[in-house]
């Protein structure tokens, strides 16, 4: 078989697939390979010859539009690089011709599962310039609808982890437990993503009725789901077969690559920011750091799974401290004048208040034009604020000049910054060990590429 | 001072008449209104720099110790690889010579008062009323000491070298590329330099202030909406 040609390989093939075929180029033979064909194109190889596949972007188990670039010596990767890019949509760049309270909507978008951290991180920064506080309710507001986003972004990590290791049940009831988290979120901010809830000084508006007593149903119901995770993957054989030993970063690594969050903390080093650089008021809360000393796939799921239940204390806590207050600071030169109000259209401006500051009171009408139109200003100088997301230290260097518009805004997002431990945790192991490693590292393209 | 009384002797209230000085500049309120607050006007298009200059001594909290210790640590190098001290905001930034960053954050790794053992990231801005314009930052944390601590580095477009620092910090690299990518920054050292958000073939560097943002006009309801570059600017 080894002197067959690939046309032969395609002639012989039982289904004459329009997608399966080789084709020459600078680098060599490149083969497309769809599935089936393996032993056929691995016989019209030279034994010599490395091989080099490319798996994604477009690829179901690479967790987004991913590519891994990966070299292969029978079944061993000897080398994998990741290919990032495909998703860059040029947020920071955006940022800088938008005002300051647009910039929440831009933001949340990047990490797509961790919105809401993604606009305190923000906001945070833009207060920190303003020399601003939120007001207490604000605050519990934030971090209550955080710790509502982790545990639906740590499902998620565990449903697609899950799927891409073939663990479809893990997937479906992860999704499925997702959604009651995400219906919650919905109720508060109006979205199931992309918020833009919380803004600079506050949050857009106040929590409505009946969301306290969803979320209280859901602290109810949520730990019996949780033990549902317990039954179907922690204990389960297959799972530990494929996660145990797999992807292995030490602290040493994790350091150096920069790697925070679970992958830090799996790795024994009880590292969180909301314990370590607190930020709302995270130091008066009661809540441990899980970790892990596994120091693998399997260790970081673990810890994903227990900060699930660290989360519910936290929702738990919040929802006691929810005080009646405003949530917005009074400052009318940065909190919108504007009131929302359900008419017969839905949700917009309050008519009261229209009549209010068009009929009676030219400064807020004045006010309102102003802070619509162009926004207020945030004194020059530069500032770093970072919150712990479900993936790891998600850092803001917001700089600005004096104007109404972010001068730039630099993200330091986790999934940038831990996808570089891909080949210390690949090289070395299995192909399929690769898919495992990257599902453990759990990285979300949208705020990769940003 | 004192109030003037009122013939029925009443005070006035005092009322916010005119706003302190705001740290924006001089004479102007947050609205950007040069007389008062007089919030009529159009704010005007003056855009403000943040002063470059060193701050004064003491920095207060822990900077001046950990400035300190980093002086021992590179003796009589001190004075001309970091060329300012700036505290702002309780953060600490130290301006850099762009060919001493490695050895600079090396000394912040590795000294045991200091240890910076993790890089939070490196990220570019661009100043275009700079001569060197181009800045590269770099956010180092302090697990030990639980601190952070921002080094600066500002180039020149026609010579834009920074000595990089993923030698010192592994996790550099993909951040180092980004800052390439964006800005056109290269960093001297790096093992492959390539862009990574970008296109390879891409030509410029997206973030530099000159370079525009692009987009399409959008018509809604039958009228013309300009790109967001080119709306009009409230500064």
């Amino acid at each position: 078989m080894s002197d067959q040609t690939i046309d032969d390989v395609v002639a012989d093939e039982p289904t004459d697939d329009p997608y399966a075929g080789a084709r020459e180029t600078t680098e060599g033979t490149v083969y497309t390979v769809t599935g089936g064909d393996w032993d056929s194109v691995m016989s019209a190889v030279d034994d010599e010859e490395r091989i080099v596949v490319n798996m994604g972007p477009q690829h179901p188990s690479t967790h987004g539009v991913l590519r891994l670039v990966v070299e292969l010596e029978g079944e061993t990767v000897t080398s994998a690089r990741t290919v990032i890019g495909y998703l860059h949509t040029g947020i920071e760049k955006n940022l800088e011709y938008r005002n300051w309270v647009q910039g929440v909507t831009f933001v949340t978008r990047m990490d797509y599962l961790s919105c809401i951290f993604n606009e305190v991180g923000y906001c945070l920064a833009v207060e920190k310039l303003l020399g601003i506080e939120p007001p207490p309710r604000a605050t519990v507001l934030r971090v209550l609808t955080m710790e509502l986003q982790r545990i639906a972004s740590h499902m998620v990590a565990l449903a697609t982890g899950g799927m891409e290791l073939g663990a479809l049940t893990a997937m479906t009831n992860g999704f499925r437990e997702r959604e009651l988290v995400l219906d919650a979120l919905e109720m508060i901010t109006g979205l199931r993503m992309n918020h833009a809830y919380v803004r600079p000084g506050g949050v857009a508006q106040d929590i409505p009725p009946g969301a306290v007593e969803y979320i209280r149903e859901l602290l109810e119901i949520l730990p019996e789901r949780f033990e549902g995770i317990d039954k179907l993957l922690v204990g389960n054989p297959i799972w530990k077969d494929r996660t145990v030993d797999v992807g292995h970063l030490d602290v040493q690594g994790c350091l150096a690559l920069g790697c925070t969050g679970p992958i830090l903390r799996a790795s024994g080093l009880a590292w969180d920011l909301r314990k370590t650089d607190p930020y709302c008021g995270y130091e008066t809360y009661d809540f441990d750091v899980v970790t892990s000393t596994r120091a693998d796939s399997y260790g970081r799921f673990l810890v994903r799974v227990g900060e699930l239940r660290e989360s519910l204390k936290i929702i738990q806590q919040a929802l006691d401290r929810l005080e009646p207050g405003p949530v917005m600071v009074e400052d009318t030169k940065i909190a919108w004048p504007a009131q929302l109000a359900i008419g017969s259209d839905g949700m917009g401006q309050s008519l009261d208040h229209v009549k209010k500051i068009m009929g009676t009171s030219m400064e807020a009408l004045i006010h309102h034009f102003k802070l619509v139109t162009e926004g207020f200003r945030v004194p020059p100088g530069q500032v770093y604020a970072a919150v712990e997301s479900p993936r790891g230290e998600l850092g803001f260097h917001v700089v600005s000049d004096g104007g109404t518009r972010p001068y730039r805004v630099h993200v330091r997002d986790p999934s940038f910054t831990n996808l570089q431990a891909t080949s210390a945790m690949c090289e070395g192991g299995m192909l399929a060990d690769a898919i495992a490693a990257v599902a453990g590292i759990d990285p979300v393209m949208g705020g990769v590429d940003r | 001072m004192s109030t003037p009384e009122l013939p029925d002797g009443r005070r006035p209230a005092p009322g916010p008449v005119t706003p302190a000085q705001p740290p924006g500049g001089r004479g102007t309120d947050m609205f950007g209104a040069t007389r008062g607050s007089d919030t009529s006007g159009f704010g005007g298009l003056v855009k403000r720099q943040p002063v470059a200059a060193s701050s004064p001594r003491p920095f207060g909290s822990w900077f001046d110790e950990a400035v300190d210790t980093l002086a021992e640590s590179l003796g009589s190098g001190f004075d001309e690889a970091v060329t300012r001290v700036v505290v702002d905001r309780g953060e600490l930034t130290l301006h850099v010579r762009p060919d001493r960053m490695a050895d600079v954050a090396k000394v912040l790794r590795d000294d045991p008062g200091l240890r910076f053992e993790l890089c939070s990231g490196v990220s570019g801005v661009d100043y275009p009323s700079e001569a060197t314009r181009l800045h590269a930052v770099v956010h180092l944390l302090s697990m030990t000491y639980r601190r952070r601590i921002r080094l600066e580095t500002a180039v020149t477009v026609e010579d834009p070298h920074v000595a990089s620092v993923s030698h010192v910090y592994p996790t550099a690299d993909f951040h180092e590329r980004e800052t390439w990518d964006m800005f056109g920054i290269v960093f001297d050292g790096h093992p492959a330099l390539t862009r990574i958000l970008m296109p390879d073939d891409w030509e410029g560097h997206p973030q530099r202030k000159d370079y525009p943002l692009g987009g399409v006009p959008v018509e809604y309801k039958g009228a013309q909406i300009p790109p967001p570059d080119e709306r009009r600017a409230y500064a």
